[in-house]
């Protein structure tokens, strides 16, 4: 249950690109046309996926303060967490690197299609910006940190997919000049964002615990307040009496 | 001397990195909802990005340039790492705010592509204006998105409340004036961008896109 609520929750509540803004760049870049979306998005998913349980791993085991006790008793005190940004992102130009000489090797028309885009990958925000949010939310397994990986890959993949079936679209529509192009793309992606917060409702099942809970405390209270007030007029009474002896 | 100021000029307008570029986004949008914000975050990318290219513009005969991507970011990183640790040391509380944003200067493609376009071919003090010069364009749309949206959002600037009272109804309040609350979500900054491209496109027809 919870990896499939951090697994919705990655794709669409806390959206990459409409909750976060990361990866911006890219997405404003790269989505004048379908196709190109696709491979993009495809690409940022797969490195994603990857980079996102290595950095698990990583700040886990390298650079939490106390991360270091498994070499011995006396580095249980050492604290790396400032070094997370160099390690996080020599991990992700690393794995952007190998994603480019393995898909060069072994499809070059998937390769030449994407062009200069596979090592932007490196500098694409989403990617950078996955590894921190994993650190910073401190996610507990490598298994949702997979998760995680994937989840804001595929929510990251569905938005540029929609802004480039938009922008193809949009061509035919009479939008004023000044307007068009860059413009009216940020404007739309403000409307879908909007769009996106509604998603944020979709989880609040989780928490029917947790109000039944409150709503007993709150019958409780009341309760009490009722029968203060009901003994309340006794203890007038005793008052009366005790002001009459 | 008038190439040397132009360095400085062009970014903030005619080739403003983010509205005609359309680079470093990312990190503008997010913490614009208040005004302190954007300007810790301007200051915070003007140091990164003046210093970086100074380091690049003078390594640039020395880095293999089939690394170099890797080189620069990790100068980046290394003076992102020291604008974090200021931050936490003086200004908790913001870099709480700004969270995984200071990180993101890291990727901040504005950066990227000026050492890549810029510093990697020309001499440290004219890379140093080039940095500066597109740090302040950057800051400059960071700037304006922040005070609108907290001007118009929690009727604050710098938390200072300047349209009167809320609670009280002073002010501008007192004539039946509300919030707008949803100048502080987050689709808003992408709106008030959009915005400022067609006051900027109308102004200037040349940049208008075809």
């Amino acid at each position: 249950m919870e990896h499939v609520e951090l697994f919705f929750k990655s794709i669409f509540i806390d959206n990459m690109v409409f909750a976060t803004f990361l990866g911006m760049c890219s997405y404003l870049a790269v989505s004048k046309k379908v196709s190109t979306a696709v491979g993009l998005g495809a690409a940022v998913i797969f490195v994603l996926a990857i980079t996102v349980p290595l950095n698990w791993l990583l700040d886990q085991y390298i650079l939490q303060p106390g991360a270091l006790s498994w070499l011995g008793a006396e580095y249980a005190s050492y604290d790396l967490s400032f070094l997370s940004f160099i390690m996080f992102i020599a991990t992700i130009a690393t794995m952007v690197q190998l994603v480019e000489i393995i898909v060069e090797k072994f499809s070059p028309s998937l390769y030449n299609s994407l062009g200069i885009f596979l090592p932007l990958i490196a500098v694409n925000c989403a990617i950078l910006g996955g590894s921190l949010f994993m650190q910073s939310r401190e996610i507990a397994t490598l298994g949702l940190a997979l998760n995680y990986g994937v989840g804001s890959g595929i929510g990251w993949f569905l938005a540029i997919l929609a802004i480039a079936a938009i922008r193809e679209k949009i061509r035919y529509s009479n939008v004023p000049a000044p307007l068009r192009g860059l413009g009216i793309t940020f404007i739309i992606t403000g409307l879908m964002a909007i769009g996106f917060m509604s998603f944020g409702g979709m989880l609040t099942g989780g928490d029917d615990e947790g109000k039944t809970e409150d709503k007993s405390a709150a019958i409780e209270r009341i309760q009490e307040d009722v029968e203060q007030q009901e003994t309340k007029p006794e203890s007038d009474l005793e008052l009366a009496e005790n002001i009459n002896k | 001397m008038a190439k040397d100021s132009r360095l400085i000029l062009d970014p903030l307008t005619d080739n403003n990195p983010i509205t005609i570029q359309v680079l470093g986004i990312c990190s503008a949008l997010a913490i614009t909802a208040e005004l302190e914000a954007s300007i810790v975050m301007s200051i915070s990318v003007l140091f990164v990005m003046g210093v970086g290219n100074v380091v690049i513009s003078l390594m640039r005969n020395i880095i293999p340039s089939k690394i170099r991507i890797i080189a620069q970011l990790i100068v980046v990183a290394t003076l992102v790492i020291i604008v974090d640790l200021v931050l936490k040391a003086f200004a908790y509380e913001l870099s709480k705010t700004l969270s995984v944003f200071v990180g993101l200067i890291i990727t901040n493609c504005i950066i990227m592509g000026r050492f890549e376009a810029f510093a990697l071919g020309n001499g440290p003090y004219r890379s140093f204006l080039d940095g500066i010069g597109n740090a302040l364009g950057y800051g400059i749309i960071l700037i304006i998105v922040g005070f609108f949206r907290e001007l118009l959002g929690s009727g604050t600037l710098l938390g200072i409340p300047v349209l009167g009272d809320p609670i009280e109804k002073t002010g501008l309040y007192a004539l039946g004036y509300e919030n707008n609350g949803f100048m502080l979500l987050s689709p808003m900054a992408l709106i008030v961008v959009g915005i400022i491209i067609w006051v900027q496109r109308t102004r200037n027809k040349a940049l208008i896109e075809d």
